[in-house]
């Protein structure tokens, strides 16, 4: 197997993440939307390190997941804020500011 | 550099486990992603997620990469996954997407964008297909210092200190932003028992426990009201339900008169009262 299909199957994946962060109304599902778009990257940083031999592909992954972590953290709080006040988990419902 | 071709390259350095483990994962991997974008409800997008990482963790191990492929397993599905279902929790499963489209066509917009995209990014990547050969052997680096633990520690520990640090940082401002924006301001002071008690003594006529439903009474059925020790209908034990569709079961006579007897120290045998011996009566 050479990584190409490793970066492929990354593509795929990052693509339906972003699909689905484009079509999905509810919050949540918007949410692991992304989550799924950062494994793909992370998915081609480990196969780019398998490529080069070296481990700094791997490190770079490592720190996305750490990111990934604090930032669902803030982000599942802001959710929970915004249902706490709109009583919905619907990004369509925040549209005050547009008006 | 030029691109060497693909043969003179070391096959040490393609992923282990062969085609056949990455074939399962990547179908189990886009299977679940699909399964996340077209599931109706949040839980069974957040296991179709779960499938997908799961499946990645899988990839990354065949990638040389078992530090990752563990992290991978504990900290996304284990901890970040299960907490987007706690919010869900939280939230209410219910919340499900609603079909109406705030910008009219923006779902087969989006798809043939999707689509698009993918194509790009396909045909970008298969144009080189082969021609990069691997530059290093990753068992190699993960052999340089005793293992792939030991060469990440090394690596996160002096190229990317700083980095780590700048981590450490970020994982509190998040544990500080998650607890302030959940953090609900309390209006009015905290309700003490002792206080819930003084204004339940205010309020109610009765403060203390209702009698049960069926105490004393022949039936323990919810529809029968008690019967206080001398023999009258205590009608507040039954549920205000039952007594609004008029369900309520009727006393019969003699139970009453069997409970005064009993509350009044005798026995009730075949409707004799019976004087209880001493005794009996312990």
């Amino acid at each position: 197997m050479t990584p190409e299909y490793y970066i492929i199957l990354s593509a795929i994946l990052f693509t339906l993440g972003a699909l689905g962060f484009l079509v999905r109304r509810n919050a949540i599902i918007v949410f692991m939307c992304v989550e799924l778009m950062l494994n793909a990257s992370n998915l081609a940083f480990v196969g780019f390190a398998n490529q080069w031999g070296n481990l700094d592909g791997q490190t770079i992954a490592f720190y996305v997941m750490v990111v990934a972590a604090a930032e669902v953290v803030v982000g599942l709080a802001i959710i929970l804020m915004i249902y706490r006040t709109r009583r919905s988990a619907s990004v369509d419902e925040p549209n005050l500011l547009k008006f | 550099m030029t691109p060497t071709p693909i043969s003179a390259a070391p096959e040490a350095a393609v992923a282990m486990g062969g085609p056949f483990l990455f074939w399962v994962c990547a179908i189990i991997a886009v299977a679940g992603a699909v399964g996340m974008l077209v599931s109706r409800k949040a839980v069974h997008s957040a296991l179709f997620v779960v499938m997908t990482m799961i499946s990645i963790a899988v990839l990354y191990i065949s990638l040389n990469a078992p530090f990752l492929g563990m992290v991978q397993v504990i900290v996304y599905t284990g901890a970040i996954m299960m907490l987007f279902v706690f919010v869900m929790m939280i939230v209410g499963v219910d919340a499900s997407d609603s079909l109406v489209e705030t910008l009219k066509g923006q779902r087969w917009l989006a798809l043939g964008t999707a689509f698009a995209f993918a194509a790009l990014l396909i045909i970008a990547i298969s144009n080189g297909f082969g021609s990069i050969a691997p530059t290093g052997s990753i068992e190699a680096a993960n052999a340089q210092y005793g293992g792939n633990v030991q060469g990440l520690a090394h690596l996160i520990f002096t190229r990317y200190v700083v980095a780590f640090e700048v981590t450490s940082a970020l994982l509190i401002v998040a544990a500080l932003g998650a607890m302030m924006l959940t953090f609900r301001e309390r209006f009015a002071p905290k309700v003490s028992q002792e206080e819930m008690s003084i204004e339940r003594f205010k309020r109610d006529k009765h403060p203390g426990n209702l009698p049960g439903a069926g105490t004393y009474a022949r039936h323990n059925a919810v529809d029968t009201p008690a019967l206080l020790p001398d023999g009258s209908v205590a009608h507040e034990s039954v549920p205000n339900a039952l007594i609004d569709r008029g369900s309520e079961r009727a006393v019969n006579r003699a139970d009453v008169d069997e409970v005064r007897t009993i509350s009044e120290g005798f026995d009730y045998v075949d409707g004799d009262s019976v004087q209880l011996d001493e005794e009996e009566g312990q």
